[in-house]
């Protein structure tokens, strides 16, 4: 019982992490109907800018994160304008290939820069050295300020998207480009700030993980990005709940695989449930089905 | 003169929206008749229906053809081509990168006999086919006089014979029940009364039962012998062009 | 017009039979050495893999970013059966199980998820080709993340020209047919090639299976040659590269695709040290390409051998001009 808790506590640290590279994810989905094959690189530049401002800088914890998040905010904005706005009206195969460049091209731009080789964070000290004890039951500091983070972020991201005028007009583009545009919307400004909104989550995301599992390398975004995706096709695509809903299950999902003794297959537990997904309801657990007229 | 086509209490719709509702059309071959009615009536829903796009919500379609009874309601949209039905699109859905040539070939698969391992050696069986497959769609072309325009891009053609090249598509697959969504939609009176005499002949020639969607008033009363009226999904008048026109309801 | 045909045939025939002895040639004075040997192979089981993903994505219309999961499986399959059976016919063997194997899974892979959406479609192709590999690291008959060595090498450019040419020319075959236009009417117009009578479904499966299965040859020829296999070398990074061969030399273009696969090796043997830049390099190729010329090289044209005939009627004007000329001094005389 106690190990079964644990995992739970354990899945919904990793959960956190998902569900703030799959906002970005659904987010930008919801808006340009593009999978943003780069999103997980740009989780990936969060965690070496985090990584650089503790090391080099000796720059503390939150301003760690503030700092990186900026910087992937701003990534995220030049990305959107080179590289996916001139295709605006392009096939969707275009775009998709164009995002897979973008993606290879950070990878293995910032292994030519900084070497293929993981890096470690440094040793949190102080007050993130802490851990709680419950018989059995371990819930170390940094778990807890993962999740107080992440609440805060999402706390944060739906009152932007549900209260401020912006956040109408995000909502107004993903349901009808043209529409919003004779309606005065600029759309341009509101594309970016979708790509800036989700970055920052993901520059985020990335020290938080960079602290946690303590390992960063070049190619350390791939994997999670996928299942982040994975995530975010589960609670249904463009919908942030379905985002953040879907985040958690696929974090707690894969810490049981693994408990549970299939650290082997744990990855390909991930994937079965994207094609399972994809075949039995493709818009998801909170989608709806929309039809194409003819 | 024996039913073609009998539909009964077709009704399609979307969540809570009623698009089709209760229409009962009946057909008999050779007939030319209409489908009118305002933007958003239901019409083209009517002919997604007909051609497999749709499932219907309740309701049957039932097509006679040789002595035999074919429910179409729920068949998937080639199943529905292949027992006879075939159709134009309102807004023109040529295969607009490939030829014209191409385009006509390709609505000639149903009748392809040759298979894969054909296909991969260019054994005999494919090069009689093809040929034979060629020639016929030349032919076809020579009636809409396209067939000096054969190896023209479909979307360098002028939208006028783009709509000829859809018809032509669609009389390719050797339907005994022609659909026509809007055909002279965007087209002048000259070429809608050459269309109209176009329509006239190949109802003659192939020994078609066509219906025709149209907003072009004069083209329907001048060659429809019946003419069905929808509004808000339903039929609201069913009769002669004469009929229709002194309807109140319709007006 | 059958003269014309025919003309056509024998020009390609010489074409290619001039091209196999040219570099058979090369190979045996060890001009073409060892190394650039390596090439070679690459090139070729590019080309290979090119084109039957063409035939998928540029051609079919369905984006897949699976391929490599299906070279995999004609890679271990054929070294598997030839570390068994090291003969000639365990090659054979080897090889069309390998490609029957892959284009069995592509069957079951392919069935439930070509309906899906462009997009959603590749996704569920990178997942598919991600569960494979993984499947293959933790098989014992596979040798798990270590792989398999010393696999008998059969292959050698006559193996390699022969499946290349085969494969290039039964796909080219495949879509000069009825059924090829039904492929390409569906990336046309889904809707409008459904209303024509043709089972978009069917056809769908057919190009991915076709792809599969030579996607599987090149595996098993890969696994052949460099006689050495890791679960690795199969990655997501693979179908990428062996994308963008195909969007280089233009979706639904043949030939594009045999330029692209040679022109890429060589600039990537020329980059081999660098191997991170020339990642970048590639990178930054997709995204330029795809933003200023989205069409490739060759667009969906292809090049005809009427190059040929060009040179061929210079020289038959030529001789009629000559004749001419002795007529007429003849005539003078």
């Amino acid at each position: 019982m106690e190990q079964l808790i644990q995992q739970v506590i354990n899945g919904i640290s990793l959960g956190s992490i998902y569900a703030l590279i799959a906002l970005g994810y659904t987010m930008v989905y919801g808006i340009i109907k593009l999978i943003n094959f780069a999103h997980c690189d740009v989780y990936m530049i969060g965690a070496y800018v985090g990584y650089f401002c503790m090391t080099t800088f000796h720059i503390g914890f939150i301003p760690s994160v503030l700092i990186a998040m900026v910087v992937c905010t701003l990534l995220g904005i030049a990305i959107e304008k080179i590289a996916y706005k001139p295709l605006r009206n392009a096939t969707r195969i275009a775009v998709l290939i164009t995002a897979i460049g973008v993606s290879l091209f950070l990878e293995y731009g910032t292994m030519f820069f900084v070497k293929a080789t993981s890096r470690s964070y440094p040793e949190m000290t102080g007050i993130m050295t802490k851990s709680f004890n419950f018989g059995n039951i371990v819930i170390s500091m940094k778990q807890i300020i993962i999740l107080v983070i992440t609440v805060v972020l999402m706390i944060l991201l739906q009152v932007i998207v549900k209260k401020t005028k912006i956040g109408k007009a995000m909502r107004a583009v993903s349901m009808d480009r043209d529409a919003a545009e004779l309606m005065g919307i600029n759309v341009d400004t509101t594309i970016s700030f979708t790509f800036a909104l989700g970055s920052a989550l993901a520059g985020a995301a990335g020290v938080l993980v960079g602290v946690y599992y303590n390992s960063i390398n070049p190619l350390m975004g791939v994997l999670p990005g996928l299942k982040a995706f994975v995530a975010a096709v589960f609670g249904g695509i463009g919908l942030i709940p379905g985002a953040m809903i879907g985040g958690y299950f696929i974090g707690v999902v894969e810490v049981f695989v693994s408990g549970y003794g299939g650290s082997l297959y744990r990855d390909a537990v991930v994937f079965g449930i994207l094609i399972l997904i994809l075949i039995v309801k493709p818009t998801g657990l909170l989608g709806k089905n929309t039809r194409e007229k003819v | 003169m024996s039913v073609i086509l009998n539909v009964e209490k077709l009704t399609k719709s979307f969540g809570g929206l009623t698009a089709v509702s209760n229409v009962n059309i009946q057909l008999e071959q050779g007939e030319l008749v209409g489908l009118i009615g305002p933007n958003g009536a239901g019409k083209t829903t009517v002919f997604n229906l007909l051609t497999g796009v749709y499932v219907p919500t309740a309701g049957t379609i039932t097509l006679y053809r040789d002595d035999k009874k074919v429910a179409l309601q729920g068949l998937k949209p080639y199943k529905v081509c292949k027992t006879g039905v075939a159709r134009t699109f309102q807004n023109i859905r040529l295969f607009k990168d490939l030829t014209v040539l191409d385009n006509v070939r390709i609505a000639m698969h149903k009748n392809v006999k040759y298979g894969l391992v054909s296909s991969f050696l260019h054994l005999p069986s494919y090069r009689r086919e093809e040929k034979k497959l060629t020639e016929e769609s030349i032919e076809l072309l020579k009636i809409f006089k396209l067939d000096d325009k054969k190896d023209e891009y479909a979307k360098n053609l002028p939208y006028g014979e783009q709509r000829h090249l859809e018809i032509a598509r669609a009389l390719a697959t050797n339907p005994v029940l022609l659909l026509l969504d809007e055909p002279a939609a965007g087209m002048n009176p000259a070429e809608t009364a050459k269309l109209t005499e176009l329509i006239r002949w190949i109802r003659e020639k192939y020994n078609l039962t066509i219906i025709l969607i149209e907003h072009d008033m004069s083209l329907v009363m001048k060659i429809c012998e019946r003419i069905y009226v929808l509004d808000y999904g339903m039929v609201i008048a069913n009769g002669t062009p004469d009929e229709i026109k002194s309807n109140k309801r319709v007006i | 017009m059958k003269n014309i045909l025919k003309m056509q045939s024998v020009r390609k025939l010489i074409f290619l039979a001039l091209t196999f002895a040219i570099i058979q040639l090369l190979i045996i004075t060890n001009i073409i050495d060892a190394y650039f040997q390596n090439t070679l192979a690459n090139i070729c089981i590019n080309i290979i893999l090119a084109v039957s993903l063409n035939l998928i994505t540029g051609f079919t219309g369905q984006f897949s970013l699976g391929h490599a999961g299906f070279m995999s499986i004609g890679a271990y399959t054929c070294a598997i059966i030839t570390l068994r059976m090291p003969t000639i016919l365990g090659f054979f063997l080897g090889v069309l199980a390998g490609a029957v194997l892959a284009a069995l899974v592509g069957f079951i892979v392919g069935l439930p998820t070509l309906r899906l959406r462009g997009d959603y479609l590749a996704i569920a192709t990178l997942g598919m080709a991600e569960i494979i590999r993984i499947i293959f690291i933790n098989l014992k008959i596979t040798n798990g993340a270590a792989g398999l060595q010393n696999i008998p090498r059969f292959v050698n450019w006559t193996w390699l020209f022969i499946f290349t040419v085969g494969t290039v020319l039964l796909i080219n075959n495949f879509l000069k047919s009825s059924h090829g236009r039904a492929c390409i009417a569906i990336r046309e117009d889904e809707i409008a090639a459904d209303a024509m009578g043709i089972n978009t479904t069917k056809y769908k499966v057919t190009a991915f299976v076709i792809g599969a299965f030579c996607a599987g040859i090149a595996g098993a020829l890969y696994a052949s040659y460099f006689y050495f296999l890791k679960p690795n070398i199969f990655d997501f990074l693979k179908s990428v590269n062996v994308l963008v061969i195909v969007v280089l030399g233009g979706l639904g273009s043949i030939s594009g695709s045999i330029f692209a696969a040679i022109l890429l090796e060589i600039i990537s043997t020329f980059l081999q040290s660098f191997s991170e830049l020339r990642m970048v390099i590639y990178a930054l190729l997709l995204v330029i390409i795809m933003i200023f010329r989205p069409q490739g090289l060759m667009g969906s044209k292809e090049v005809s051998f009427s190059v040929f005939s060009k040179l061929g009627g210079n020289f038959k004007s030529g001789k009629s001009k000559l004749e001419q000329r002795f007529k007429s001094k003849k005539g003078r005389v």
